[in-house]
């Protein structure tokens, strides 16, 4: 029962949340102020964790590849895949949902404590329009970005150690990464990155919005909202993998 | 002038107003009084559309809130003006900003049109030089002023002030009931506070409504409250000893 509740409250958020802006003006200083906290807040995190991943994947794909019979260059091919297909749509949404997600249910939920989101609405603003739909629209715009970016800096993470270390040539590794390139990889990459951008902004934003209680509550509801943020983004990778991949 | 009629509402099988009615007048200070839980602020609640009443009906100059769509709903919310205890400003905004911000979501004034009003009701609430500071970065009873001046920026028709003075030192309670009086009385607004301060009562109450465990148990001025028979309203007005002093003085 609990389930079919906050699933059904859920969808009445969203709907609320993208109702007709009371001043589409307003609405658009919103989400270019999102895309700085949401999107530019995160590029050192997302460059930090790509750079090191794409290393610590070209290393351990080239002490794993010890037959003699696996080319060098499947280096290059599995840092590649791996980064386009998992590491940069997939976990890097999970830290996202980790990062941005408690701060989203954190901010909304302090703000319901405090009554400010009573406040909007007395001033007749619809509170769930004005506080959730920019943070998705950012979400949106802003996460394919982070993804094309965390893919280009893995590559050049994993080259750069991957040479340094010695355990792959630069010929190599470049031929590995463009050989047999298939460029769906990366449309299929983007519609998860567009679907866990979604996942990633209005899960937390609805667990914040209902926060009842102080900061106990707060705390409590931003846990949950990680959780269940990663839970979805994770089933939904498997839903998206099937659907486009097979 | 707003008219709450046979307003009920029960919580988990709670009962917490219990067929409450009343008229709150224009140009006059209306205090809803009474014990911590008797049900003030879920009668304020109701009465905003915070919280939908189980029956009952709230008729601002004659439109029944809950009896209107949605639409017609946000045009009085847009006549509301609010003053949370907490003050309920926004974080993330600077003091004028946090004043312009109705402005902003609900009139077409340009951007100078807008800072102008903004500076006019922080002047009018006597706040200087605090345009650029944080809500953070100001005392509670700035915030309260802060809060009152964003109410009272889209000139509203109604103002509704829950417990203004909590928090605040004696001093800073009397300017702040001050006003409230002066601004109901200057713009000619329908005024409602929730207080459970005497001082308070003593200072604006205009029109008094004491509620006791969920139900209208006295109405009455000021002028009569002191000197009621009703011994729940006295227990309540004279729990402090030197209120029993002023009674004794009466």
């Amino acid at each position: 029962m609990s389930f079919f509740f906050h699933f059904g409250r859920y969808f009445l958020l969203m709907k609320r949340a993208f109702a007709k802006p009371e001043k589409l003006s307003v609405y658009k200083e919103r989400i270019i102020e999102e895309i700085y906290i949401l999107g530019l807040g995160s590029l050192t995190i997302v460059s930090i964790i790509s750079i090191f991943i794409g290393a610590v994947i070209t290393i351990q794909s080239a002490f794993s590849f010890t037959n003699p019979f696996i080319p060098l260059y499947a280096v290059g091919v599995a840092m590649r895949d791996s980064m386009i297909l998992e590491f940069s749509p997939t976990i890097l949404s999970l830290i996202l949902a980790g990062k941005v997600g408690s701060s989203i249910a954190s901010e909304i939920g302090t703000m319901r404590s405090s009554e400010q989101i009573d406040a909007l609405e007395i001033m007749g603003i619809n509170s769930a329009g004005y506080l959730i739909s920019p943070k998705i629209v950012a979400s949106l715009l802003f996460n394919p970005i982070l993804i094309i970016y965390s893919m280009f800096l893995g590559i050049v993470g994993g080259y750069l150690f991957g040479i340094a270390t010695g355990v792959v040539t630069n010929y190599e590794y470049i031929y590995g990464i463009t050989y047999d390139f298939k460029p769906f990889n990366v449309t299929y990459a983007l519609i998860k990155s567009e679907v866990f951008a979604f996942i990633i902004a209005s899960v937390p934003a609805y667990y914040g919005y209902y926060v009842k209680g102080g900061s106990l509550s707060i705390g409590l509801s931003s846990t949950k909202a990680v959780v269940y943020t990663s839970i979805l983004i994770l089933t939904f990778d498997l839903i998206l993998t099937q659907l486009l991949m097979s | 002038m707003i008219q709450i009629n046979n307003i009920s509402k029960s919580y988990k099988g709670r009962s917490i107003l219990n067929d409450v009615s009343f008229t709150f007048e224009t140009g006059k200070t209306n205090l809803i009084i009474g014990e911590s839980g008797s049900g003030k602020t879920t009668l304020i609640r109701c009465m905003i559309g915070l919280s939908e009443p189980d029956s009952g009906e709230v008729l601002f100059n004659g439109r029944s809130f809950y009896k209107i769509d949605s639409d017609q709903q946000k045009e009085i919310r847009k006549e509301i003006g609010m003053l949370f205890q907490g003050g309920a400003l926004f974080d993330s905004k600077t003091v004028e900003e946090n004043v312009m911000f109705p402005l902003s979501m609900l009139t077409d004034l340009s951007y100078a049109e807008r800072q102008e009003r903004a500076n006019f009701c922080l002047n009018r609430v006597k706040i200087e030089n605090a345009n650029t500071l944080y809500p953070s970065e100001i005392s509670g009873g700035m915030k309260k002023r802060v809060a009152i001046a964003r109410a009272i920026a889209v000139q509203p028709k109604y103002l509704f002030c829950d417990e203004p003075n909590s928090g605040l030192d004696p001093k800073t309670s009397i300017v702040i009931d001050n006003l409230i009086k002066e601004i109901t009385e200057e713009y000619d607004i329908t005024t409602i506070v929730i207080t459970h301060d005497m001082n308070s009562v003593i200072e604006m109450g205009d029109n008094i409504m004491f509620i006791y465990k969920g139900i209208k148990w006295w109405s009455g001025a000021k002028s009569a409250i002191l000197k009621t028979d009703n011994a729940e309203v006295n227990d309540f007005v004279y729990a402090a000893e030197f209120m029993k002093n002023v009674k004794s003085k009466l």
